[in-house]
């Protein structure tokens, strides 16, 4: 897992373009705090994206997300002032935007019924299946769109809990507690939905794998690990 | 596949998330360890997790092919974002409320041509654009931020790109910043003026850079 919030503090930061990002944004912050509201755009820009995966994995609706969207981004901006640098900008902007995403998702939906069917299923055991002929899909497999695609339509197939807390956890990048506390579930509860999700994509790329989707993939002879 | 061992299958798949994150209890990475070591199957769980975890964490998932905004979602946005902020008074509010009236002082008043007129001429963009001639260099124009055509008007110019995406300044900042006059509302700027031929010309292309863009004025 290398998760931003995960990477160590490098020593030497010069010529490093992550801390050349992170400068320009603090520097993008501070002036926006000060009342260059204009910049607020462009200190969003870079997580413009992320800010609709996150509304659209807890939503679904392309409409809802990019409706809770701009509502986050608004509320992000008029809540500027109160964002304090020991904090990611990010995190913060996606912390707000799963709030947001949520109030809606209780406004349209019945949240007991949901809970007591989210306990029971928790509750049961998850047995990861048995591949006899599944490869390691290689991080440059992801240049290719076909790839990504399919990836994206695996996630999409996952029951909302945990298809929001993995695409909190491992693509947003939020820790544990941060997840917990966006998605307003205790730590225990992440962690039993983080691992049912990934056993679950690791058997949906297993499967996919199986029925050849990934058959162009190049991989070294060894590489197998099943 | 579930074994004998203390530490048997069932019980690693339940701490494998825990052992990629690094959150596994110390006391337990041993047994585990040496579990994965004697079972093809849980090592097979446990690279198939880590290559999941691995590839959807990869910035390429969150890029445009992957996930499909809405079209036209970035321009809804920021046309939000700017929304909101003049609804709440803020900086962009402030500017565009009194931006109106001095501007249209300004054009009133645009007679009045100070002595110190603009002399720095940056390159043209737009293929009919003149530098125009005794602009006031503390006249107050506007510019569209959502427009690469560089042209600057005065306020309530009908042909501004986007009214919901300005911002002022003077003249000469304008001008140094490599902007030029519109044909239009700063006509009397430019050496169109009472040439009727050469405006009819420009209007034709204009309509045609409109045309291209998609989004007529």
């Amino acid at each position: 897992m290398s998760g931003l919030g995960k990477m160590a503090e490098p020593i030497a930061v010069l010529n490093n373009p992550e801390q050349a990002r992170t400068t320009r944004e603090q520097d993008l912050i501070a002036r926006v705090q000060r009342g260059q509201n204009e910049l607020f755009y462009e200190l969003v820009r870079p997580y413009e994206r992320r800010v609709y995966a996150a509304a659209l994995a807890i939503l679904r609706s392309p409409a809802d997300a990019e409706d809770v969207a701009q509502e986050a981004v608004v509320k992000a901006f008029a809540n500027i002032r109160q964002f304090r640098a020991e904090a990611r900008f990010s995190t913060w902007l996606i912390q707000i935007t799963v709030n947001e995403a949520l109030m809606r998702r209780r406004r349209e939906r019945t949240v007991v019924m949901e809970a007591i069917d989210d306990r029971r299923e928790e509750e049961t055991e998850y047995a990861p299946r048995e591949f006899a002929d599944w490869r390691e899909i290689p991080s440059e497999a992801l240049e290719r769109k076909e790839v990504r695609q399919r990836l994206a339509d695996a996630l999409a197939t996952l029951d909302r809990k945990y298809r929001e807390v993995f695409v909190l956890r491992d693509m947003e990048q939020l820790n544990i507690q941060e997840t917990a506390e966006a998605l307003g579930i205790s730590t225990a509860s992440v962690k039993t939905r983080l691992l049912r999700a990934r056993l679950m994509l690791r058997d949906l790329l297993a499967a996919g794998w199986e029925q050849g989707w990934f058959s162009r993939i190049p991989f070294e002879k060894g590489n197998k690990p099943w | 596949m579930v074994n004998r061992e203390p530490v048997n299958c069932e019980f690693v798949w339940r701490e494998i998330s825990n052992y990629i994150d690094g959150e596994l209890d110390p006391a337990l990475r041993p047994a585990i360890e040496a579990h994965f070591q004697s079972c093809a199957h849980c090592r097979s769980v446990l690279e198939g997790t880590r290559n999941v975890v691995r590839l959807y964490s990869d910035e390429r998932l969150i890029d445009e092919q992957t996930i499909a905004v809405p079209a036209g979602y970035s321009r809804r946005l920021e046309k939000r974002l700017a929304q909101s902020a003049r609804v709440s008074g803020s900086r962009w509010s402030s500017l565009s409320a009194w931006l109106v009236p001095v501007a249209a002082l300004a054009l009133i008043a645009g007679g009045l041509r100070l002595a110190n007129s603009v002399t720095h001429t940056p390159p043209l963009k737009v293929q009919h654009a003149q530098p125009g001639h005794d602009i006031p260099p503390d006249m107050v124009v506007v510019v569209s931020t959502d427009d690469d055509t560089k042209l600057f008007h005065v306020a309530g110019c009908p042909f501004i790109h986007d009214k919901n995406k300005v911002r002022s300044l003077t003249a000469k900042q304008a001008i140094d910043q490599g902007y030029t006059p519109c044909l239009r509302c700063m006509r009397k700027y430019l050496n169109v003026a009472g040439n009727p031929g050469a405006v009819a010309d420009d209007d034709q292309d204009e309509e045609a850079d409109s045309g291209v863009r998609g989004e007529g004025h």
